[in-house]
């Protein structure tokens, strides 16, 4: 008796995962239909207007901003975080004596358990000025966000990739050496290849995490509907679109945000599947 | 300097400098929240709620809202990691499973706070503490999925078959032997599980909302302390933003903390 509702209470909870993922898209997907229907696809996704109506029905809303300001913010954060988290996992593969691999290692862990708001009140107080004071423009900008969100997804990226790396077998990388090789010759010719799949992996997820990440990007993105004009410019992104707006939204607004959403989500869910399923598979 | 040799050097300077880079921003952000926190943490901030501009509620209301999301999440995420691990394991289910849930693992939490809103808010009508629970139940089901599954995969499997041998049924071996041997792991997992969602903020927002005094009523506006501290960095004056790094400070070491200790304790367990 026990046994059996053992077995089917953990084979249910096991569905639950894939029922959660489900509902999500349907319920997103309802209460975006309105807006789906106003405004199609293409329309929604190259419109920049965001205006609501007279007496608050209606409007007309278009999700380019929010969507460029996200894939802007994002396109920063790998540029400026893939070398460096390539090169702090290089350190702590091939470089660092023995002694200093563990500390850095937990201090580079540390980092990525850091909440993101913690990352957001910092990149306000601090960040944003100094990036101000240097590049000119505004101190909450699509520069800022991005460079907050590198910050983020930094040892995230590093961690997993170190871990790839490491996987590398001992043998592979000495034959290389008593070749002659250089340690960058090694990294290039022996790990990088063997690891490959990881990397990428690392580097997918990673962008896939920044996409959706929040927090960190509402406090300094500046949240203002507006096209950049300059890396230096306040933008707004789909999280944080949302995060500020949401609550005060109501019929065709707030369809148009669970819309963006849904765009979100899928953006998501697709990038953080290709890294899981094609680069990061987990085998039993 | 031969040419191979000048790349090489040049190349291990910089990952050097990338590494350094990384720890002078963990350290900068630190000393900004040590500074912070000894200039804005007294007395009144543990001791007055955030109407009377202290964050006394609100911290009380963030460990419910961690807390009750824990009950709802690792019974559920800890059973589905047994059924992977122990029923499934390599059967395309179970692989599809496992795959799936380290998807959600990264799902924007903000999409999460969305779903409630439709699922649980609208329906009820406003905010409201169960919602925010819920939502963070919901981020923690697949931490815990993952971690149950790789720990259990850690227990010999001459243990099971002892079991089996001595005449115990598959739910008897589970509860009573993988379980227990895997027991300081899964601990592990939970708490480093909980300092995940205690410093969520935006799958709260609009499902439980905020609340300026102590309440411990789930089905109202609940206090919490991250939406708090996004609140207050916005407002202009200087006791506002104090409280917001005072909040900042306690949630950062909190969490720091729980890292540190499930570390030392499962590098304890491991050395023995």
């Amino acid at each position: 008796m026990f046994n059996r509702l053992f077995r089917y209470s953990s084979y249910a909870s096991s569905w639950l995962v894939l029922i959660l993922l489900v509902g999500i898209f349907a319920s997103l997907y309802y209460y975006a239909s309105d807006a789906i229907h106003q405004f199609g696809f293409w329309h929604f996704v190259t419109d920049p207007t965001w205006e609501v109506g007279e007496d608050d029905e209606g409007g007309v809303f278009g999700g380019l901003i929010p969507i460029l300001g996200t894939l802007l913010s994002t396109a920063i954060a790998m540029i400026v975080a893939v070398p460096l988290a390539m090169g702090i996992a290089l350190f702590l593969t091939e470089i660092a004596h023995e002694k200093l691999i563990a500390p850095v290692s937990v201090a580079i862990e540390l980092l990525a358990a850091i909440p993101s708001i913690i990352y957001g009140m910092w990149a306000l107080f601090f960040l944003g000025p100094i990036l101000q004071h240097l590049f000119g423009g505004q101190s909450n900008s699509l520069l800022t966000a991005g460079l907050v969100l590198a910050i983020m997804i930094i040892p995230f990226m590093a961690a997993i990739t170190r871990d790839a790396m490491n996987t590398t077998p001992a043998v592979l990388k000495e034959s290389a050496y008593a070749m002659g090789a250089t340690r960058f010759e090694v990294v290039k010719d022996v790990i990088f290849p063997y690891a490959r799949r990881g990397i990428i992996g690392s580097v997918i997820l990673a962008l896939g995490r920044a996409l959706g990440e929040t927090m960190a990007v509402a406090f300094v993105i500046g949240g203002v509907f507006r096209m950049p004009e300059s890396l230096t410019q306040p933008t707004i992104s789909i999280p944080v679109l949302l995060a500020n707006n949401f609550g005060e939204a109501a019929d065709l607004e707030l369809s148009a945000m669970f819309y963006l959403a849904l765009i979100l989500f899928a953006i998501s869910f697709g990038t953080i599947s290709i890294a899981k399923f094609f680069f990061l598979r987990k085998e039993a | 300097m031969n040419r191979r040799l000048l790349i090489n050097k040049t190349v291990m300077v910089l990952a050097t400098g990338a590494a350094l880079i990384g720890l002078a921003v963990l350290f900068w952000i630190l000393g900004v929240l040590l500074f912070k926190g000894v200039s804005s943490i007294d007395w009144a901030v543990l001791t007055h709620d955030l109407v009377n501009k202290g964050l006394r509620n609100v911290l009380i209301g963030q460990f419910v809202l961690a807390g009750v999301a824990t009950l709802i999440g690792v019974p559920l995420g800890m059973l589905a990691g047994i059924y992977l691990r122990e029923y499934g394991v390599n059967s395309r289910f179970a692989s599809l499973i496992r795959n799936l849930s380290d998807v959600m693992m990264s799902a924007p939490s903000i999409v999460i706070g969305v779903f409630i809103y439709g699922l649980l808010v609208v329906p009820h009508g406003s905010y409201f503490g169960w919602a925010g629970a819920v939502a963070l139940g919901i981020m923690m089901i697949p931490i815990v999925v993952s971690t149950t599954d790789s720990m259990l995969s850690l227990v010999p499997q001459e243990l099971r078959e002892a079991g089996i041998a001595l005449g115990a049924s598959k739910a008897q071996v589970i509860t009573t032997i993988v379980v227990k041997a895997a027991k300081v792991g899964l601990i592990t997992g939970i708490l480093l599980a909980f300092a995940r969602i205690v410093g969520e903020t935006a799958p709260l927002l609009f499902t439980s909302a905020n609340n300026d005094y102590f309440t411990l009523n789930m089905n109202q506006q609940f206090p919490s302390l991250t939406v708090s501290i996004y609140q207050l960095a916005t407002f202009p004056d200087q006791r506002s933003i104090d409280l917001a790094w005072a909040g900042s400070v306690i949630l950062t070491f909190l969490v720091l903390f729980i890292n540190i200790t499930t570390r030392y304790i499962f590098r304890q367990r491991k050395i023995k």
